[in-house]
């Protein structure tokens, strides 16, 4: 086997210094009938790496890939390009097979770039301090809302009906819990009544912009009625790069910003691992879940980094940590800090416009289709459509025909009425003209 | 640029202690490396159009004001990245004998297939009739899982090993909740990883810990006294956190299923006895397993990892959305709780879509690489390696648990530094200056001085022994009390020890623009 370096020698002679007579000597604290037969596991043997990647490849070749086709899906994951230098840089093996930076002499690397990772992201949110990342923005908005109730000592939390449902039933799950979780109306393409549900026993109201419909929220007014009730603000941004264009969730009053950060940097992988994005207020600093790398100084009084407010973890603190997670998300902060070192100020307002411009030149074209209505009146790159029938058997006729057309409403709201008609759509940067035409041609043919 | 002054403030001539001073500060090939925001001049480092666009769409909404973000050219970036790797350990360069982390070779044919466009750009809401190939390498995987543990059901989307406990505990609350029952109280042992502990308390149980025996082992009479109708779940973990394989475990799961509560295993160490033991032959009723520990996704300094849970039959109808099932058609994903067919009873969802696919990829190739008897072997060898280190070191460094034999990994304790006056830390850290990384220190918790070793099956002998010999050295160093290269250790490393406490003390987080500065512009 390729990767095992013990020969049969080796292996004799190490038996011989332990003294142990065979293998399974060692495995003697094993009750006997414990210890399975090699044919107990109905599975293949080793292969060589032909073999396994020409498996590996036959079911990745029957997926259709989001830059094989005409491709418009969003729903909180996004097709964007990431340059060739992120995916060469992520793989040095310096970053790519090193631990948690528990040895602060020799992982200063990783370190410094958690620093700047947590820099970056307390800048683009508006917010005062960020931590090294969660899993994902669905479990940050979980993580979010469990602090909101530390902070408060409230249960109650409000979770806007254009929160992607996702997140919802994660928070749910989780947050669930400690207290009542209670929904907004679902009204595709505006703001439902949020202020009415807040009430002294809140702990929080949490609000997605722009939504899962696409539409963009204006969180002060909420802000100012979360807070005249003594509750916190939780803004979830499912989509990073509108944080390029669009006012910062921190200038509009929240208290708390949950972020997928997947757009920058990293690639769909039908799902994850994706890098959830945590930033706050200096006052929550220490209720903040997940990691910290602080600035310090080495005994030669040289700038450095270690973690830092570890007295918050689990590995600390045990059953009364802010937070039970421990791996977070560390290579796909690497790669978000890389690609947004690349962009910078400049390139990242422009990617912004570009994505917007991209989506309104998609509403342009779906609004002349005749029975296609467009019902986000205000968005950044994502939008939703009415159709004049059914989206999901619509999506999967386009998809027969090459042409992945969006995330149809239903998917996401399955208990939901009235919805079975609407797609959400999202342009990037990387679709074009030819795209645009394409989804408009196929679309007609059917309706 | 005087990019050097930002890291070394104290001026090129103090720094070091071996050698001439530069005038650069920096050291041949050991570069400082100021932060991206400090190197920023106004460039970009992609070329992108500058489009255009008005307010029409934008709901009054947009921002006011810039970001703050510097701006550098794609050299600039590979260079800063470059040289910030530079000053990480990493496996591929050497040993990295983390106890319970199993810091194993990454292959990286695992890192081409996770890239194959049709998985790693993939969309996680594209349609499910695009997607077959995704979903069946999921149950391909999920196979190799269940088959691997003996168990019936795996769920697969929790996004790391804290995350899988969790999911299990929600499973046993859902379970014990559809039995009418309340159980509040979750048994844990001393020695176990604290994210035991922290996961019972986030999934709404109060925590008991059961104490160790002398031997390293879980004091079994102990845990079985605690157990009562208030007792939802013992968390033990096999093989534990000393290193050392629980024999009494199937009593126990014996004794925890006869007093209506549930067996969770940790199962952190499961490349100790993959291919060997079947946990669902030991009464394990959920365990989650680290693919980034016993299947070698990479560590990625932290992540990202991946934390499926296998269930028992009695676990399994509460496991979370997404399900994956068969019909005619093809594999299918079930999204909704509501949707769940006959007889589940899914207690929620972990995360957004379904789980770490990226590292589902990585895992399978891992698993197809080495077959199950490569599987089978790895973990022997992992043992072999262990206990090779064990029988080496004993003599001159102290196990408090005896001759062995350990599992996967060696636990040593700190009694053989008595007198010494070097510590614990001050022996890990002189194994900085020698080119290793440090074996874990101070865990488990149940040893004084606890340093706990793991060599995983990555290992020559000829590495097995060079690593023995450095040890060798440096304990034997310590015990004749030659402490000059333990004190202050590490010299030869990018930085010296770092001072934690100012960093706790007053915490400095962010970059932030330098006022003087930002007012001259």
């Amino acid at each position: 086997m390729r990767y095992l370096p013990l020969t049969p020698d080796d292996r004799r002679a190490m038996l011989a210094k332990i003294g142990a007579s065979d293998i399974d000597g060692l495995f003697r604290d094993v009750p006997g009938p414990a210890l399975a037969p090699l044919s107990a596991f109905n599975l293949p043997d080793t292969q060589g790496e032909m073999e396994v990647e020409r498996t590996l490849s036959k079911l990745a070749a029957k997926n259709i890939a989001a830059g094989a086709a005409p491709f418009f899906c969003g729903a909180g994951a996004y097709k964007h390009h990431v340059p060739a230098s992120v995916d060469h840089l992520i793989q040095r093996s310096e970053f790519l097979t090193s631990y948690t930076p528990y040895q602060p002499e020799i992982a200063q690397g990783t370190l410094q770039y958690l620093f700047e990772f947590q820099s970056q992201v307390a800048l683009l949110t508006g917010m005062e301090v960020a931590n090294a990342s969660l899993y994902d923005g669905s479990t940050a908005t979980a993580e979010a809302v469990l602090m909101a109730q530390r902070v408060t000592k409230r249960g109650k939390a409000i979770l806007s009906g254009g929160l992607h449902p996702h997140y919802a039933e994660t928070v749910e799950t989780v947050a669930g819990l400690f207290g009542p979780m209670v929904r907004g109306a679902v009204t595709p393409g505006e703001a439902e009544d949020l202020a009415s549900l807040i009430d002294d026993e809140t702990a929080c109201v949490v609000v997605q912009s722009p939504d899962v419909f696409g539409l963009i929220r204006n969180l002060r007014p909420i802000a100012e009625a979360a807070h005249a009730k003594g509750a916190l603000l939780i803004a979830v941004v499912t989509e990073v790069v509108s944080l390029g264009l669009l006012e910062p969730p921190g200038a509009q009053g929240a208290d708390i910003v949950a972020a997928e950060g997947q757009s920058i940097g990293n690639g769909l992988n039908f799902g994850g691992p994706y890098v959830g994005l945590f930033a706050t207020r200096e006052k929550f600093l220490r209720q903040m879940p997940g990691r910290l790398c602080g600035e310090t100084v080495d005994a030669e009084g040289r700038r450095g980094y270690v973690l830092t407010l570890s007295t918050r973890e689990q590995h600390i603190r045990r059953e009364k940590a802010t937070s039970n997670i421990c791996t977070n998300s560390g290579l796909c902060t690497l790669a978000f800090t890389i690609h947004l070192s690349l962009l910078g100020e400049e390139g990242l307002t422009r990617l912004a416009r570009i994505n917007h411009a991209k989506a309104v030149a998609l509403a342009d074209r779906l609004s002349k289709l005749p029975g296609v209505e467009v019902m986000t009146p205000a968005f950044f790159n994502e939008l939703t459509i009415r159709l004049p029938k059914p989206a999901a058997p619509i999506v999967e006729a386009l998809a027969g025909k090459g042409v992945v057309a969006g995330v149809p409403a239903s998917r996401l709201f399955s208990r939901q009425t009235g919805i079975e008609n609407l797609l959400i759509l999202a342009a990037t940067e990387t679709n074009t003209d030819d795209d645009f035409a394409a989804l408009a041609k196929v679309l007609q043919e059917v309706l | 640029m005087s990019m050097n002054n930002q890291g070394r403030p104290s001026g090129a001539g103090e720094v070091g202690n071996t050698g001439m001073a530069t005038i650069s500060g920096d050291r041949g090939l050991d570069h400082e490396e100021a932060l991206i925001f400090e190197l920023g001049h106004g460039a970009v480092g992609v070329d992108l159009p500058d489009v255009k666009v008005g307010d029409e769409k934008l709901g009054g909404m947009r921002r006011n004001g810039g970001i703050g973000l510097p701006g550098l050219s794609e050299p600039e970036v590979v260079r800063h990245y470059v040289r910030l790797s530079r000053m990480n350990y990493a496996i591929d360069s050497g040993l990295y004998p983390l106890g319970s982390c199993t810091m194993k070779h990454n292959p990286r044919l695992n890192e081409k297939m996770a890239r194959l466009p049709g998985f790693g750009d993939l969309h996680p809401l594209a349609p499910q009739s695009v997607t077959q190939g995704a979903l069946e390498l999921i149950s391909q995987l999920m196979t190799w899982l269940t088959t691997l543990t003996g168990m019936p059901a795996v769920a697969m989307s929790p996004k790391a090993g804290a995350h899988g406990e969790l999911c299990g505990l929600l499973a046993i609350r859902a379970a014990i909740a559809a039995r009418g029952e309340t159980r509040p109280r979750i048994l844990v042992p001393e020695s176990a990883h604290g994210t035991n502990p922290a996961t019972a308390a986030f999934a709404g149980f109060t925590v008991d810990e059961v104490p160790a025996k002398l031997n390293g082992h879980v004091d079994a009479e102990a845990l079985k006294a605690k157990l009562g109708p208030d007792v939802a779940a013992i968390m033990l973990t096999n093989p534990n956190t000393c290193g050392l394989f629980e024999g009494e475990v199937k009593e126990i799961a014996d004794a925890v299923h006869a007093a209506g509560a549930y067996f969770y295993c940790d199962g952190a160490n499961f490349n100790a006895i993959a291919g060997k033991v079947r946990p669902g032959d030991l009464g394990v009723d959920a365990m989650h397993i680290n693919l980034h520990k016993t299947f070698s996704t990479p560590h990625g300094g932290g992540g990202p990892g991946a934390g499926p849970v296998v269930l028992s039959e009695r676990l399994a109808p509460f496991a979370p959305v997404p399900l994956l099932v068969a019909d005619g058609k093809g594999l299918r994903l079930i999204e909704d709780v509501q949707a769940a067919p006959q007889g589940a009873k899914p207690f929620g969802r972990m995360c957004a879509f379904h789980g770490q696919m990226g590292m589902f990829v990585r895992a399978l190739t891992y698993m197809l690489s080495h077959g199950r008897d490569g599987v089978r072997q790895a973990s022997e060898d992992a043992v072999l390696s262990a206990n090779y280190i064990l029988a080496s070191l004993k003599d001159v460094m102290s196990a408090p648990f005896g001759d062995g034999p350990c599992m996967h990994e060696a636990l040593f304790d700190d009694s053989f530094l008595d007198g010494t006056g070097v510590t614990t830390l001050d022996f890990a850290k002189a194994m900085i200056d020698e080119g290793y990384h440090p074996m874990t220190m101070y865990f488990p918790l149940v040893v004084h001085g606890a340093m706990l070793i793991e060599p995983t099956e990555s290992e020559s002998k000829e590495s097995l022994d060079r690593f023995i010999h450095v040890l060798r050295s440096l304990a034997t160093e310590a015990r004749e009390k030659k402490t000059a290269r333990f004190a202050g250790a590490p010299r030869l490393a990018p930085r010296r020890r770092l001072d934690e406490t100012a960093a706790a003390r007053k915490p400095v987080l962010r970059w932030k623009p330098d006022p003087l500065k930002a007012a001259a512009e």
